[in-house]
């Protein structure tokens, strides 16, 4: 049984005149960015902008029709970039086997892999477990954790890889607030724990602005921003600000407030 | 057709270099083995019995009407060993197992647990396909030695208990020693091997080209049993002319 290689905790990422098209459709339309290693980058954009087909060719899930991705200055398509950097994807939909408890999804990368005995596997299990705070729910099945829950679970299996480069793809989507700001926090500690790089996909403000270190914006398959959050906020582009500061029109919420539906039974 | 037959093939191939890997997988083969052959146990059992029964119901009279009782378990016998169990537990087999492979398959494909294998670096052939595949090469064989003698002795009773028939179970079972030899029980279970591999790799394949939600899952399904059943007669007929010529 070997043990992960020691390597530098993180790599840089570049993603160079990115192209995909879907049928007729051009997803992403010649995307460039650099991320330094360590860093936390957050992608932000509204609904069908492209950041999860972006995300998904960074990890190697898609193929470029044209462009290419780079870790740490080599190709994601060549051969054995899997074996020599440590990457993890915490999904949308969290994406834990369904049929494994808890422990077995946890520690799915180092059983298969065969890195460790089992008695050193699942101490470890239990240890990253802890830092999630889900201790002791080793034993229950995915459908059996809610939401926010389950994703914890997946940071928690993204952590046993001892990742160089993590990608979360809407992390607080479908979580209530409170659950949002713990997601937000678990990036933050993973961040903390293994100097790791992190990509973030989000459209939520809150999150965005919680934990990244360089944003982008990227708005119909294009990129329209990449920066630091401060620049980013004060953006005098109309579709960032549009996005940024969108909120419910106040004549609306006061309405409500001063004249409620009367309730009729 | 042509695309789905290629990909079929190649998946064939990535399995057949993911067997070595075979023994780290073994508890996961335990798993689909006792699913499939365990699971299926009960249901292959009255499948035969019936199968033996209606068989000698069918041809027994004839062959009686004819002066030819004496060959009923030759034939019988032969014709379950030979045919019908190979066949239909395939078919059973593709309906039952084969359509929980790619409903297990589809369903992982569809909520992105295959794209979490792929970026841990897990190879979902080996994780997913092998354990399948190697259960079920193992399980459908082992239920067509079982299915063989339950399905003879169904014929046996059925000639014995029928007034039309009335062939008993020394003369039943005296032809059928006299006529079917261990080569013949060899056909069936080879046979029952090429069948189990085409299920399930038909069915995995058909679980890992799943597109869309729950119909998605549903339209796979749907192709995976369809598919394995018509590949099940059409290698049945070849399978049969080969072993005619080997036999010889």
């Amino acid at each position: 049984m070997n043990a992960p290689a020691q390597a530098a905790p993180n790599v840089s990422v570049e993603v160079r005149d990115l192209h995909k098209s879907f049928q007729s459709e051009e997803v992403l339309k010649g995307i460039n960015l650099q991320i330094a290693p360590g860093q936390i980058f957050v992608i932000m954009g509204p609904s069908g902008s492209g950041k999860s087909v972006l995300l998904k060719h960074i990890i190697g899930l898609l193929r470029p029709d044209s462009g290419e991705i780079l870790i740490q200055g080599e190709s994601i398509a060549s051969p054995g970039i899997r074996d020599k950097f440590r990457m993890a994807m915490v999904f949308q939909s969290a994406a834990l086997l369904t049929s494994l408890t808890v422990a077995e999804n946890v520690g799915i990368y180092l059983s298969e892999h065969r890195l460790y005995p089992p008695e050193e596997i699942a101490r470890i299990v239990a240890a990253k477990l802890e830092v999630v705070g889900l201790q002791g729910e080793e034993d229950r099945m995915p459908s059996e954790l809610s939401g926010g829950m389950q994703k914890r679970v997946a940071i928690a299996r993204a952590l046993v890889i001892d990742p160089q480069l993590v990608l979360f793809d809407e992390p607080t989507s479908e979580l209530d607030p409170l659950m949002a700001v713990v997601v937000g926090q678990e990036i933050l500690k993973l961040k903390s724990l293994t100097q790791a790089t992190s990509i973030v996909v989000t459209h939520d403000r809150n999150l965005a602005f919680g934990v990244a270190d360089r944003m982008a914006m990227i708005s119909e398959g294009e990129i329209l921003f990449v920066g630091a959050p401060e620049e980013f906020k004060n953006h005098a582009d109309p579709r960032i600000r549009n996005f940024i500061y969108a909120e419910l029109p106040p004549s609306h919420s006061s309405a409500k407030r001063t004249d409620p539906i009367p309730l009729k039974l | 057709m042509f695309q789905n037959i290629g990909e079929i093939m190649i998946l064939f191939w990535r399995t057949l270099r993911a067997v070595p890997l075979a023994w780290h997988q073994r508890r996961k083969v335990f798993d689909q083995l006792f699913e499939i052959g365990n699971g299926s146990l009960m249901m292959v059992c009255i499948l035969s019995l019936f199968i033996g029964g209606v068989l000698a119901l069918q041809t027994g009279p004839e062959l009686v009407k004819r002066g030819l009782s004496f060959v009923l378990g030759g034939m019988v016998g032969e014709s379950i060993c030979k045919e019908l169990a190979p066949v239909l537990l395939a078919i059973l087999i593709a309906g039952r197992s084969g359509s929980a492979m790619s409903a297990e398959i589809g369903s992982m494909r569809v909520y992105e647990e295959i794209d979490a294998l792929r970026t841990m670096n897990i190879d979902p052939v080996a994780y997913l396909v092998l354990p399948r595949m190697l259960a079920i090469a193992l399980a459908l064989p082992t239920l067509v030695l079982f299915a063989i003698p339950v399905g003879w002795l169904g014929a046996a009773f059925i000639s014995a208990i029928n007034n039309q028939i009335a062939v008993g179970f020394n003369v039943f079972f005296q032809d059928l020693r006299d006529v079917v030899d261990a080569g013949d029980v060899a056909n069936g279970v080879f046979k029952s091997f090429v069948f189990a591999l085409a299920i399930g790799i038909i069915s995995c394949h058909q679980g890992l080209i799943t597109r869309g939600g729950p119909r998605g899952i549903g339209r796979s399904v749907t192709k995976a049993v369809v598919n394995s059943i018509v590949c099940i007669l059409i290698l049945d007929y070849f399978l049969t002319r080969v072993l005619i010529y080997v036999q010889k």
